[in-house]
């Protein structure tokens, strides 16, 4: 190295040559991935919710399954459809917002998610003749380490479960993070959430596995082995989120046709 | 040539960067439950680590001194960036798997020690090529862990069923230990052990010798 490397001269024409080719370059690789980086994240939510739903099918592409599902806006207070609140509306940033979201009281934050958008997504499977065949319902909330975000899918009827799926988490390998495993997942389609004519969810998870035969086995899941606080993250957030702060008001005018 | 293969082949065993120089650990720990992630972490420190040595040594007679070490942050945060975003394009659903971590390649002292020992007093060429060897050097450690945790964390290989696991109706119980980062610290300490029966000039002289007992056998 020469010595005159160390004059203030050339330090600030090496300091600001150096940066301007890397953020030229940091930049250039930003917008140009850009699209495809968009792309990837909608397939990836759009191969969640059909998964969650129990229609995904391999041979086929997810855009082209995806066309069978509607994507809609429900206010959750009102419990009725609205427009998408702002173009490319993403509930999670909207719940921190102060114009999209509302802060939590701790009374009724039982998922511990603190913040919740007042627009929620949710997406329907149609039949030819409108008839909704299919509800697919975004959940999230607190389990043990991380929160945990899924899909909870409902029949026609709005009370059974098709099926139930997180995408995002961060739970105990092997313990709480057996949320993922596929027998486990097994066990939630017919189960069902609310008992005749309430609105308060029944459905939770329990201890030491769910004989058929015993009373009310419908509305119990068997709870994960060895994470006992994954499976009440997972009680509270499917009690919340189909609860009365949750989707409930838009449930029942689903139900009698007014949403 | 022999310097070549030297420069290419020497950090694998000889020279490697997690057994014998302890670097990069914390990467190390966080990546290897399942070989699919330990594979595309491994490539991906190699390609920073090569072509930041190679950058780096292109300018090393431009360098200021005296800020030589941001200059070397910038070039290998702005490497990283790029990985990340090709990453996030290409390999989605790997890149959500490895989070932070493809970001914190920025902390891998790997780079920065590379950058630091050799790219700044060699030519180009042959900085590249330390760049990739060491790179091997870490994604060798990494397999080798990966390989263990994920055998016997969770029954597979690269995703694939090799021991049928309990919870999926097999007669494999999986390690719950080995999917969790300290395990692979004692996988690490035994690569470690291993290489230095194998190779026991890499063992460091001890620092002091204990003093004998001058107390003992009073009784």
């Amino acid at each position: 190295m020469s010595s005159n490397n160390d004059t203030i001269g050339k330090t600030l024409t090496v300091t600001i040559l150096l940066c301007v080719i890397c953020s030229v370059v940091v930049s250039a690789a930003a917008v140009m991935l850009k699209p495809k980086q968009v792309a990837n994240k909608d397939l990836d939510r759009k191969s969640n919710i059909l998964a969650a739903a129990g229609i995904a099918d391999p041979s086929k592409s997810v855009d082209e399954m995806f066309k069978q599902i509607t994507t809609r806006y429900v206010d959750l207070d009102s419990g009725k459809f609205v427009e998408e609140p702002a173009a490319n509306y993403d509930a999670a940033k909207a719940a921190k917002d102060p114009q999209f979201g509302e802060k939590l009281d701790r009374g009724v934050d039982i998922a511990s998610i603190k913040y919740q958008a007042k627009v929620m997504p949710v997406y329907l499977v149609e039949s030819s003749d409108g008839a909704i065949e299919k509800v697919i319902l975004p959940v999230h909330g607190y389990g043990l380490w991380s929160t945990l975000y899924g899909f909870l899918a409902l029949e026609g009827d709005l009370n059974t479960v098709v099926g139930l799926g997180f995408y995002s988490h961060a739970e105990t390998p092997g313990l709480g993070g057996e949320v993922d495993n596929p027998l486990w997942k097994a066990l939630w389609p017919g189960k069902k959430v609310y008992a005749d004519n309430t609105s308060d969810p029944e459905i939770h998870l329990v201890k030491g596995g769910v004989d058929p035969s015993t009373p009310n086995a419908e509305y119990k899941v068997d709870a994960l082995s060895g994470a006992t606080l994954t499976s009440n993250g997972v009680t509270h957030l499917i009690q919340f989120w189909m609860g009365k702060n949750g989707y409930a008001p838009f449930l029942n005018n689903l139900r009698a046709g007014e949403a | 040539m022999s310097k070549t293969n030297e420069v290419l082949v020497g950090p694998i065993v000889k020279n490697n960067p997690i057994a014998l120089q302890i670097l990069g650990i914390c990467s190390a720990l966080a990546v290897t439950s399942n070989l699919k992630t330990a594979l595309v972490m491994g490539i991906a420190v190699s390609l920073v680590t090569a072509f930041s040595n190679l950058f780096i040594s292109a300018i090393r007679n431009h360098i200021p001194g005296n800020i030589r070490i941001i200059v070397q942050m910038t070039i290998i945060a702005s490497l990283v960036i790029v990985v990340d975003q090709i990453l996030k394009a290409f390999a989605y659903e790997i890149s959500k798997q490895l989070s932070v971590f493809v970001g914190l390649i920025i902390t891998n002292c790997i780079v920065m020690g590379r950058a630091e020992a050799f790219a700044m007093k060699n030519p180009p060429g042959i900085s590249f090529l330390d760049g990739i060897g060491n790179g091997l050097g870490y994604s060798l450690v990494l397999m080798f862990v990966g390989t263990i945790r994920e055998l016997f964390g969770s029954g597979s290989l690269f995703g694939i069923e090799i021991l049928p696991l309990v919870n999926n109706g097999g007669w494999y119980q999986g390690n719950g230990l080995l999917l969790l980062p300290p395990s692979a610290f004692f996988i690490i300490g035994m690569f470690i052990w291993i290489i230095r029966s194998w190779k026991p000039e890499q063992v460091e002289k001890p620092e002091y010798t204990l003093a004998s007992n001058t107390k003992g056998a009073e009784h």
